[in-house]
């Protein structure tokens, strides 16, 4: 019996709140039902605004495994289109972001305008209106939503609007872009790596705040006192909340939840240098605080399923590429307009830990690399996700908090997962 | 015209190639204190991600180190706390097509390509790309003042890089 049946006729031989089996992660028909079930069935997010700025912007992006084009037009609307021409399918883009202002094929010529609408189609008289009806064949467009600069795309016209599937979460994307300091978010570039595992294994290391002592030991040896307390995640009082539709936050710094409280609070040593920077730069002590508090990021992660993460600094990315392959994007953000010297500060701070050559992030790949492998051992048995199982209490509205160590952010995820995956 | 006795000639292609490949066996052979002891005081070491970036400061990078990261980035590679240093991945490097873009009496900028393989856990992977180095001569010979690593694939998603490119 394979993986993929049990989980139609029986999934709890496979799947229960508190634990998982391994076929989750090593079994190719699972992996194709998630691309189906899941990655076409909610809301994925594309890009930031910010990427695509101004009229004519676009860039490559996907929807689980499908490629798209995510296109500012000229009258300043998002369109998410299926990066394929009507064609014979040709990718119609393979540059990975630019400025354009018509989206043509290379193979044979046909083009279409920036709202997915043919437009040319070269030698038309070899086409008459019973063969070529160009209303018939406009660019494959998805469903697009924004909430607060974060653009997400869907394959079904019927699902809930974005603001819905977000719910709970949305407050906490709010608090997450006051690390603009005042001003608005902006992408300022990313770091991408791969890792030989599924993608599922990074899903549930968002939340997870257990590892970070031991994984990020060699960052923590590496980073000033008073960075490293404020690291000790888990002796500083953070938890972490069940936001519904497989979201969850962790709070691991809960002095860093709203970055606009405690303004007057002494400004961290490392970040001395840039305050007196700002000041000679003419930004008023309020100002300072300000923009000083929000370059260090917030004190939480949100997991939003099922591939964005906003997590302290940087939005992260994961990208499914088949049941044992994942890859990571970790977008660095900044204030947009805001002083050159902070976004400096966020740069080098991404630097440090993220991306293939950071202090933490080889790290993250490392074990989650040893989970893939692991996982080709003993199909039985059970990946536990009980930490903090029992002693989870239940929010008003009946979601789970729970202490900053506990599971509860991947029983969030895995909730939704089996519901997707067993209609 | 005769030439002052204390003015050295212009930095010679032998002398910066014997240069390079001496950092690049130090790397090889996790010899770091003589490695760091390569670079002047205030030199940075990057590993760019755009190709053509020439604001390195105000853009991400791979790697943006002075002097302080790259002594972290060699305590980490020795300490033992690194879970994706520990081992070491081991690595050999080849530099080759060296070309002087520059040189004087001072310093010489010398761009080489460099092909990394690296070993692991059963694992091998290779990066490929140009570095651009700019020496200077110091009281005991030639030291870094900048080095860039341009991958050819540097904006692709690369695999854990658990040491020095």
């Amino acid at each position: 019996m394979t993986s993929l049946a049990e989980l139609s006729t029986n999934p709890d031989d496979l799947i229960r709140k508190d634990r998982v089996r391994t076929p989750l992660y090593t079994d190719p028909a699972i992996f194709d039902a998630e691309m189906t079930k899941i990655f076409r069935n909610t809301w994925v997010w594309v890009a930031h605004v910010s990427e695509i700025a101004n009229n004519g912007d676009f860039k490559m992006a996907q929807v689980g495994l499908e490629p798209v084009i995510v296109v500012r037009d000229r009258k300043g609307k998002v369109h998410v289109h299926l990066n394929r021409c009507r064609h014979r399918g040709a990718t119609l883009c393979e540059v990975r972001k630019g400025k354009t202002s018509s989206l043509v094929c290379p193979y044979h010529g046909w083009g279409y305008s920036l709202d997915g609408k043919l437009r040319g189609v070269p030698y038309e008289n070899g086409y008459d209106e019973t063969t070529l009806d160009r209303n018939e064949l406009s660019l494959k467009s998805l469903r697009v939503e924004e909430y607060n600069g974060l653009i997400f795309a869907t394959f079904r016209d019927d699902i809930e609007p974005l603001a819905d599937f977000l719910g709970p979460a949305k407050k906490w994307i709010d608090l997450f872009m006051k690390q603009g300091g005042g001003f608005p978010v902006k992408v300022l570039g990313e770091h991408k790596f791969r890792f030989p595992g599924n993608w599922k294994i990074q899903l549930e290391n968002t939340t997870d705040a257990y590892h970070f002592p031991l994984v990020h030991k060699s960052f923590l040896t590496a980073v000033d006192k008073e960075t490293e307390q404020q690291l000790d995640m888990l002796n500083n009082g953070g938890f972490v909340e069940d936001l519904g539709n497989g979201h969850s936050v962790m709070v691991m710094i809960p002095e860093l939840i709203d970055l606009d409280d405690n303004l007057e609070a002494p400004i961290p040593e490392k970040f001395a240098d840039l305050a007196k920077e700002l000041v000679a730069e003419g930004y008023s002590d309020t100002e300072v605080r300000r923009i000083v508090r929000a370059a260090g990021g917030s004190g939480f992660n949100i997991n939003l399923f099922p591939n964005l993460a906003c997590s302290m600094a940087f939005f992260r990315v994961l990208q499914p590429v088949s049941v044992n392959e994942t890859e990571i994007r970790h977008i660095a953000i900044g204030m947009d307009g805001g002083p050159a010297a902070a976004n400096r500060a966020r740069i080098r701070l991404h630097e440090f830990f993220q991306g293939p050559m950071g202090f933490g992030s080889p790290d993250d790949a490392e074990v989650w690399d040893r989970v893939q492998h692991g996982a080709q051992g003993g199909d039985e048995m059970w990946i536990m996700l009980n930490r903090g199982f029992p002693k989870e209490e239940n929010l008003p509205d009946g979601r789970a908090r729970s202490d900053v160590s506990a599971e509860t952010g991947m029983r969030a995820a895995y909730d939704q997962w089996k519901r997707m995956m067993t209609v | 015209m005769t030439i002052p006795a204390t003015t050295s000639l212009p930095v010679t292609l032998a002398e910066a190639m014997e240069f390079a490949w001496t950092e690049a066996d130090l790397l090889d052979h996790a010899i770091y204190d003589e490695w760091l002891a390569q670079w002047t005081a205030d030199a940075l070491y990057i590993v760019p991600i755009e190709p053509g970036t020439t604001d390195f400061e105000n853009s991400l990078n791979y790697a943006y180190d002075d002097h302080g990261m790259r002594k972290k980035r060699v305590e980490r590679l020795l300490n033992g706390q690194s879970i994706s240093a520990s081992p070491v991945a081991l690595t050999v490097r080849s530099l080759s097509r060296f070309r002087l873009l520059q040189a004087d009496e001072a310093s010489c900028e010398l761009r080489c390509a460099q092909i990394v393989t690296e070993y692991r856990r059963g694992r091998e992977r290779t990066y490929t790309g140009d570095v651009t180095y700019r020496l200077v001569r110091g009281p005991t010979g030639l030291q870094i003042a900048r080095k860039v690593v341009w991958l050819i694939n540097s904006t692709e998603a690369l695999g854990g890089i658990g040491y020095i490119l």
